[in-house]
């Protein structure tokens, strides 16, 4: 006995598993995450001065780190400035720092976001900016 | 002996992805390899299958715990020694997703001179641990190779991640991560700690253990410790999936190492023990109903023999016989 027929519909079966990836991808571009720093508070800022609390690289990696740490600090060490690598200081906080100057969240952070798959979950609770909620309201 | 060079082996392809991607060779590590590794994966996989599948199973393998299908007042074992493709199928379910077989994992021991056999559950739980460890971790990676991730992925994230637990203001901790580190350690401590285990294992079984265990250490840091630029990996792993290869600015030798590992575990996986992964589906004391007795079951290397009969025999050597005085049966 072989039972060839039943092996080649698993081979057929397992090819397409391990192929998923490639094929899901069919009729859809590749795309690329595009976080807009072009929000009114930025803009504000002299052109040598948009820059984020710490450098770009530096953000682009380790910022839920630093979110944590800043809730940490402000939360359970009762600490609320920052002071960034080149000596500036910052409030610590989510809505009243980030937020500010990233005031387009849906242009910003979600961008990244949908783009990995990570879905924070401090909307839960803190406030996102304006723009949502005047979208959500209908206003 | 054996562990030392396995070691030393996944030690060496560490310090190579290191090196390599200091210099500057990333395209090689970020995009020849993994292309190269999943290539040797697929038709290897299959090569190994079909080879197994041309192996002749003359009739079924009713090696199986449990009573067959007898005389009516005999129960009959319906999972264990299945008479039915139905019976099979549950069997071949429960071996898949629960490690049946594992379960009924036996111990001797020699304790005040006297030896002891008992049931050993830990290895199947070591098991179990990491293998569904293993699959959540191996479902959520797919996040990255997606452009919209199905929910199949983002469930297993969100459970797995379910805690809420940051560790030193590092992002939410998986509990796969903790889950596949202890269920992996036990495995290879298994192998060094018990003198009977360590004397039977080889180098292609602690191979695999330290390279997943690369793998995984490479993992951890990368999210927990030394962060590295996600959105740029995933312009790099999409540029694979989309035949558009693509090595982005900005990450570091740690990410390169860790898809270097991976690649090789893809590489290995057709030509060592981890095909059992394949293996499994074509197990013949598993995948084959007991009915004997039932269906007739042609040997596939059967061909027609050649036979004689007594009559014809006797019929050539009649007249030696009679000589010799052997009685004959036709004068
Ligand atoms: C003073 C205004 C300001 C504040 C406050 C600020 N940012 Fe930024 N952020 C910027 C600017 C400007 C850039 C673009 C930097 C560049 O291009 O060099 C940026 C860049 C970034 C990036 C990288 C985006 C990319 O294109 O790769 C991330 C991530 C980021 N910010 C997150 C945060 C988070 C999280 C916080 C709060 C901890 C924060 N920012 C607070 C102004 C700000
Ligand atoms: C350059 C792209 C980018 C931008 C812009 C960005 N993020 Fe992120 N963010 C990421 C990536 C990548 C991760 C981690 C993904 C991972 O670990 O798989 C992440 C993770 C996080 C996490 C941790 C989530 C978790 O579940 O562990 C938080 C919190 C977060 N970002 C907040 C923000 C906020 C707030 C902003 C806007 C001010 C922002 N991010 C902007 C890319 C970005
Ligand atoms: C369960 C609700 C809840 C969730 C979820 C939550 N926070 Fe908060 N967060 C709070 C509360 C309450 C405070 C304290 C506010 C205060 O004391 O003014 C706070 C404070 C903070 C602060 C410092 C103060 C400030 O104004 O921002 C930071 C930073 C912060 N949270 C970041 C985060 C981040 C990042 C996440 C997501 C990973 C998150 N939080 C999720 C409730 C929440």
């Amino acid at each position: 006995m072989y039972d060839g027929g039943k092996i080649i519909f698993g081979l057929i079966i397992f090819i397409a598993l391990v192929t998923l990836p490639f094929t899901l991808g069919i009729g859809k571009e590749y795309i690329k995450a595009n976080p807009k720093i072009d929000t009114p508070e930025i803009m504000k800022l002299p052109e040598a001065e948009r820059k984020c609390v710490e450098s770009k690289d530096f953000m682009r990696k380790e910022h839920m780190k630093m979110l944590i740490e800043w809730r940490d600090a402000v939360v359970r060490d009762g600490k609320t400035l920052y002071v960034n690598s080149q000596g500036k200081t910052f409030n610590m906080s989510l809505q009243n720092t980030c937020m500010q100057c990233h005031s387009n969240k849906s242009k910003f952070c979600d961008e990244c976001h949908n783009y990995v798959k990570v879905k924070p979950y401090c909307w839960d609770c803190h406030l996102e900016p304006k723009e949502n909620i005047k979208k959500e309201a209908g206003l | 002996m054996g562990i030392g060079l396995a070691l030393i082996s996944v030690l060496g392809l560490i310090l190579f992805a290191y090196v390599g991607t200091t210099i500057g060779l990333n395209a090689l590590f970020g995009v020849v390899f993994p292309y190269a590794a999943f290539i040797i994966f697929v038709i290897g996989f299959i090569y190994r299958v079909v080879k197994w599948g041309k192996s002749p199973v003359p009739f079924r393998i009713p090696t199986t715990a449990g009573q067959h299908y007898s005389s009516l007042w005999f129960k009959q074992n319906k999972i264990d020694n299945p008479s039915t493709a139905w019976g099979v199928a549950l069997r071949m379910f429960f071996e898949i997703f629960t490690f049946r077989s594992l379960f009924r994992n036996t111990k001797a021991e020699i304790l005040q001179g006297r030896l002891y056999v008992g049931s050993s559950k830990w290895l199947w739980l070591g098991a179990l641990a990491f293998h569904y460890s293993f699959l959540i971790i191996f479902i959520r990676h797919l996040r990255f190779f997606t452009p919209e991730t199905p929910w199949v992925i983002s469930i297993a994230e969100s459970l797995d991640s379910f805690l809420q637990v940051h560790i030193l203001g590092s992002p939410l901790l998986y509990i796969t991560n903790i889950s596949i580190a202890v269920a992996l350690l036990y495995l290879l401590g298994r192998r060094i700690l018990d003198p009977k285990i360590k004397y039977i294992s080889l180098p292609s079984d602690y191979f695999p253990l330290f390279l997943i265990l690369g793998i995984i250490s490479t993992g951890v840091l990368m999210r927990y410790f030394f962060k590295v630029d996600v959105t740029a990996i995933k312009e790099l792993t999409l540029g694979l999936v989309y035949f558009k290869p693509v090595v982005p600015e900005g990450v570091g030798s740690l990410f390169y190492i860790h898809l270097f590992l991976v690649s090789i575990l893809f590489a290995y996986f057709p030509f060592s023990k981890l095909m059992h992964m394949g293996g499994v589906f074509l197990s013949p004391t598993r995948n084959l109903a007991n009915n004997n007795r039932m269906e007739r079951h042609i040997n596939p290397w059967d061909y027609p023999v050649k036979h004689r009969h007594y009559e014809e025999y006797e019929d050539e050597f009649r007249e030696k016989m009679k000589k010799a005085g052997i009685p004959v049966e036709k004068e």
